[in-house]
């Protein structure tokens, strides 16, 4: 029996493409209120993991519980009420190339089964939200005239303008400049501290888990700040490291940077050369 | 899968394994036609994107639908009457252009046209989709995409072709009407009464239905080569030329059958 707190749990998940097992008996647990950072090299099975995570890829091997319900199996139409608390940041952003911005962040408030809105509200909504991502002028405009790191800021209102008790970020600095990538990486880390949202952030970056397990954003100042050195050091942050779909770690910041893995080793050696 | 480390010389089993992709093919293709079907009498309905897909497919292909039914009606006046002059028959020329059109020339003519106008343009928007991940969004959001990508488009399709056919029948008769007049020396009553004439139930019937199938056909496979996309850009092109290659040949393949089934009615 999965734990009473489980919000998301993986059971020995494998996922198979053309006899290549691209998730190879992952199995994990998240709990209620933790942020989970997902680190791998390019190809490692990180996209695919959120996937199936949400139920959009259904594994070859093993179950996958969200919120305490094994969604391995359901149909789609079953899924949609437990997708309804989640969202989702996908790696391209994926905005709807048809809609304006507003439509975009309205959409799962107007279309998604299981949210249910005052139509009267929708519009205040979405506008809050892009206010909040620092985008309150673009309504109108459609996703083709906006640059990356500004489609990823609409992508980022469009998966939390629910209220997702847990939120998905799939590689959300990817292919942006070190400095459009850390105010994105301070929009994630807002929308999870504002509401406490369970989130999974998925990253080649080894820097995007430290600035997700050490700043806070204080809704006080309205700022992002660095939290203080308490001895007890964010236990709400755990990282993982996928490597060609297999769990290679699991545990706290300071685990990973002693880790003995030499997988791990060289990849967090690489990423505080770079860095 | 399991088949793969000995080397087949049974010659049924290797049969097998050629027809493989092609059946799973059609399998799959049978399942989104399915899913489609049984959404048209399943909330929620994208009535708006219906509109929109009639206005692309059904106004949009307008111009181009009358441009090659008038020329090909004119062209067949042409060349028939020079066959019916040999037997003093020139007259008949507007029994000739009219059933032609209607039964034959016109559903294929205008399938072929909106094949390749619309499969594309379906498969390449669907494949476009489906590459950058706005499919999986979709499902992310609460949003069967069959439901609001492939059913809209398949029932504006279905409803939009037989329209533009009758009008395409309808402008290829001008044009043989104005060869009739100018070139043969018919007159307007003689073409227009062997136009209506020759018409019988069963030929229109056949000229309504061809286009409702081929409409079916063509919005599906543009729908199902989309949504299979995978590859990137480079597969949204592929996936474009295969719908259009594809839905070429089942337009054939249904206009003969239904004409079979229709002489032997
Ligand atoms: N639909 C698919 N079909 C075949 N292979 C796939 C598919 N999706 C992903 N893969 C493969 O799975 C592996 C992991 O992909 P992905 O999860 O996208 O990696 P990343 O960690 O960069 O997000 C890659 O090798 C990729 O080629
Ligand atoms: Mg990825």
């Amino acid at each position: 029996m999965p734990a009473p707190e489980s919000i998301l749990r993986f059971d020995g998940v494998s996922v198979i493409y053309d006899g290549v097992r691209v998730l190879d008996h992952v199995s994990f647990t998240l709990a209620a209120g933790e942020t989970r950072v997902i680190l791998g090299a390019a190809g490692a099975g990180k996209t695919v993991l959120l996937k199936t995570a949400l139920g959009l890829i259904s594994p070859d091997e093993g179950r996958v519980s969200l919120f305490n319900q094994e969604i391995t199996g359901l149909r789609e139409r079953q899924l949609f009420a437990i997708r309804a608390q989640v969202g989702m940041l996908f790696q391209e952003s994926a905005l709807f190339d048809s809609l304006t911005i507003e439509e975009n962040v309205a959409y799962p408030l107007e279309n998604q089964i299981g949210v249910r809105v005052d139509p009267a509200e929708v519009l205040p909504r979405v506008e809050a939200i892009l206010k909040d991502v620092e985008l309150g002028h673009t309504l109108d405009k459609f996703p083709n005239e906006l640059s990356g790191g500004m489609r990823r800021r609409v992508g980022i209102a469009r998966a939390n303008v629910t209220y997702p008790k847990l939120v998905f970020y799939d590689s959300p600095t990817a292919g942006l400049d070190p400095i459009t990538a850390n105010n994105i990486m301070s929009l994630v880390i807002k929308q999870r501290d504002q509401r406490n949202t369970t989130t999974v952030i998925v990253s080649h970056r080894l820097q995007d888990g430290a600035l997700m397990a050490n700043y806070r954003f204080n809704s006080q100042s309205g700022k992002i700040e660095r939290q203080r050195h308490t001895g007890a050091l964010d236990t709400h942050t755990k990282f993982m490291v996928l490597q060609k779909g297999r769990l290679v770690f699991e545990g706290s910041e300071d685990e990973l940077h002693a880790s003995p893995d030499p997988y791990v080793a060289k990849f967090v050696l690489e990423q505080a050369q770079s860095a | 899968m399991s088949r793969a480390p000995y080397v087949s010389i049974n010659a049924e089993t290797a049969l097998l394994e050629i027809l493989k992709a092609p059946v799973s093919t059609l399998q799959d293709f049978c399942l989104l036609a399915g899913k489609a079907l049984a959404n048209l009498f399943r909330a929620p309905h994208y009535w708006d994107d219906v509109l929109i897909q009639m206005d692309r497919i059904g106004v949009g292909s307008l111009p181009i639908i009358c441009l090659t039914g008038g020329f090909s009606g004119a062209v067949m006046a042409l060349q028939m009457s020079k066959a019916l002059d040999t037997y003093g028959a020139s007259s008949q020329v507007g029994q000739i252009v009219s059933i032609t059109l209607v039964a034959q020339l016109g559903p294929v003519l205008t399938s072929l046209l909106v094949a390749g106008r619309n499969a594309s343009g379906i498969a390449s928007e669907l494949g476009s989709m489906k590459v950058t991940e706005q499919i999986d969004a979709m499902r992310a959001l609460g949003t069967d995409p069959v439901q609001k990508l492939v059913t809209p488009r398949m029932f504006a399709m279905t409803v939009m072709l037989p329209f533009l056919t009758v009008i395409a029948d309808f402008v290829g008769m001008l044009g043989g009407w104005l060869v009739a007049l100018g070139l043969i020396g018919t007159t307007s009553a003689l073409y227009w009464r062997g136009v209506y004439d020759i018409l019988v139930f069963a030929d229109v019937l056949q000229g309504l239905i061809k286009p409702l199938v081929n409409g079916l056909v063509i919005s599906l496979v543009g729908c199902y080569y989309g949504m299979a996309t995978s590859g990137g850009t480079q597969g949204v092109g592929r996936a474009t030329t295969q719908a259009v290659v594809v839905s070429s040949v089942w337009i054939f393949v249904i206009n003969l059958f239904l004409t079979q089934l229709f002489v032997n009615l």
